[in-house]
């Protein structure tokens, strides 16, 4: 049986990392944040720019999101940093990720006296977090307890020949191995919705495909543009991507060819076990976030140009079948795909590749962009106006 | 021989219904080998198309269809020769298009 080593968390949930999570409840107190994970070794940030000011709906979703991302198997313990002030309830948070077993501490910087007083008192709290976190070891845990996203960004035509499809052989073998594999974008359906509305393994999920796609397109359409421009996007553009549908028939691939079993609501956790469509754009802050709250424990991320990010706490798997990218942007990207283009290697035989590749990682191998620390520019997807 | 004639093309056609290749390498003008589904064949390139850019592999009239990997990714915006490039400048996108809504598009 197909396994990797990870950690058992109170409510039976594995995690690939096991870090504590500083989570701001508001963009105000993102500093705090910052300046509490910089000081203490094994804790990490989740920065982003949404928690007041916004209407009741994304009030709602970003409270929701904070919460799954909280209660992440990859987060050993949390520190919820509030200003006091804000919209976003942070005692309901806090009680929200609690539910999960796992301790949660929450400071107020309005209550403390600032943000030197708070970022004193967060560093102690985590200081102590990370060290009991630090007992648990690794154990052997079936692929079934997998849950793994997949994203493509800064496309070229190569993630369309190469890298998308490897993605999809490498999610089919998860997957036939009782894993979870989760894919969004719904941007990027767009031209590409009839074929993956087949897969749909019943017509009511064939539907559901179709209905998330037209409400994005709706969305895209009510600015009253021609959407070129930014999808594609200009680098798609210089990569070789003309249209949307173009784009979109080489981003479906990476979901393999296994039906889809399930479509969930941006950040929620898949009911179902096997291909699972969330809804989500396709920008990478708010798309990772999105497939770390759904519970992703590891990302396999494709790219053309050359995209760089990775997650606070989830660790992001570059992929790329660019070999002019790969020799340039080495230092970003894990695995290279180029000889499927060139045709001296199956999309078979690299897929196989990449599922070790993802055992791997899940089983503590380090990421490029998690060696570099390059993750701090996340976000939560909100689709109402700042007010 | 097969895969000797696979890592010999230049470009790609990826569908049987297709009317343009994708580059695999930078393309300079001339004869250049295609990987179509029956086997290689040559297509005069009439202009230099970067690595991932798509030539037409037939005349594509205007307001005609752009086929890749056998589907629809586009409309053409004016009659395009075989062995020309096919990017934003000859291609419009069928869908997400705002700018035609009432416009009886």
């Amino acid at each position: 049986m197909m396994k990797f080593l990870g950690y058992r968390r109170p409510d039976g949930q594995v995690g690939t990392r096991n870090l504590i999570g500083v989570i701001p409840t508001t963009v105000c107190a993102n500093e705090v944040a910052e300046r509490i994970t910089n000081q203490v070794n094994g804790a990490t940030a989740f920065l982003h720019h949404q928690g007041c000011c916004q209407t009741p709906p994304d009030i709602e979703r970003v409270s929701f999101i904070l919460g799954r991302l909280g209660k992440h198997p990859n987060l050993a313990g949390v520190l919820i940093v509030s200003l006091g002030c804000e919209s976003v309830l942070a005692d309901e948070v806090a009680e929200d990720i609690a539910g999960s077993g796992k301790p949660v501490k929450k400071i107020v910087i309005q209550e403390l006296g600032g943000a030197a007083r708070a970022t004193a008192q967060g560093t102690l709290l985590v200081q102590e977090m990370v060290i009991e976190a630090s007992k648990l070891e690794r154990e052997p845990c079936p692929v079934s307890e997998l849950v793994y996203g997949i994203k493509c960004g800064a496309s070229d035509t190569t993630s369309g020949l190469g890298a998308n499809p490897v993605a999809g052989a490498a999610a089919d073998i998860i997957i036939r191995n009782g894993g979870t594999v989760v894919f969004g974008e719904t941007t990027e359906f767009i031209g590409a919705e009839h074929l993956l509305a087949k897969r749909g393994a019943t017509p009511e999920i064939g539907q559901r495909i179709l209905d998330i796609v037209e409400r994005m397109e709706n969305r895209a359409k009510a600015v009253g543009a021609d959407m070129r421009g930014g999808q594609p996007t200009a680098g798609n553009i210089a990569g070789g991507l003309t249209t949307i549908e173009e784009k979109s028939l080489g981003a479906i691939v990476k979901s393999g060819t296994t039906p889809v079993v399930d479509v969930c609501e941006y950040g929620e956790r898949p009911a179902k076990k096997g291909l699972v469509v969330m809804d989500s754009p396709g920008r990478e802050p708010e798309l990772l976030t999105g497939l770390a709250a759904a519970g992703c424990q590891v990302i396999v991320f494709t790219t053309g140009r050359g995209a760089p990010q990775g997650f606070p706490f989830v660790p992001v798997i570059k992929v790329t079948a660019n070999s002019k990218t790969y020799e340039r942007l080495k230092d970003h990207i894990d695995m290279s795909v180029s000889d499927v283009v060139a045709g001296v290697q199956t999309v078979g035989a690299a897929g196989e590749e990449l599922a070790k590749e993802v055992l791997a990682v899940a089983s503590g191998k380090t990421t490029k962009a998690e060696a570099i620390g390059y993750f701090a520019a996340m976000d939560i997807y909100c689709t109402g106006p700042v007010i | 021989m097969a895969e000797k004639a696979k890592t010999a093309a230049m470009a790609l056609v990826l569908g049987e219904k297709d009317n343009v290749a994708t580059a695999i390498v930078d393309i300079d003008p001339g004869e250049v080998p295609v990987m179509f589904n029956n086997g290689v064949k040559k297509v005069k390139v009439n202009q230099p198309i970067q690595y991932g850019h798509k030539f037409a592999v037939r005349d594509v009239g205007e307001d005609e269809d752009i086929i890749k990997y056998g589907e629809v990714i586009g409309i053409s915006t004016k009659a395009i020769k075989t062995g020309e490039h096919v990017h934003v400048h000859n291609v419009a996108s069928k869908r997400g298009r705002g700018d035609l809504e009432g416009k009886g598009a």
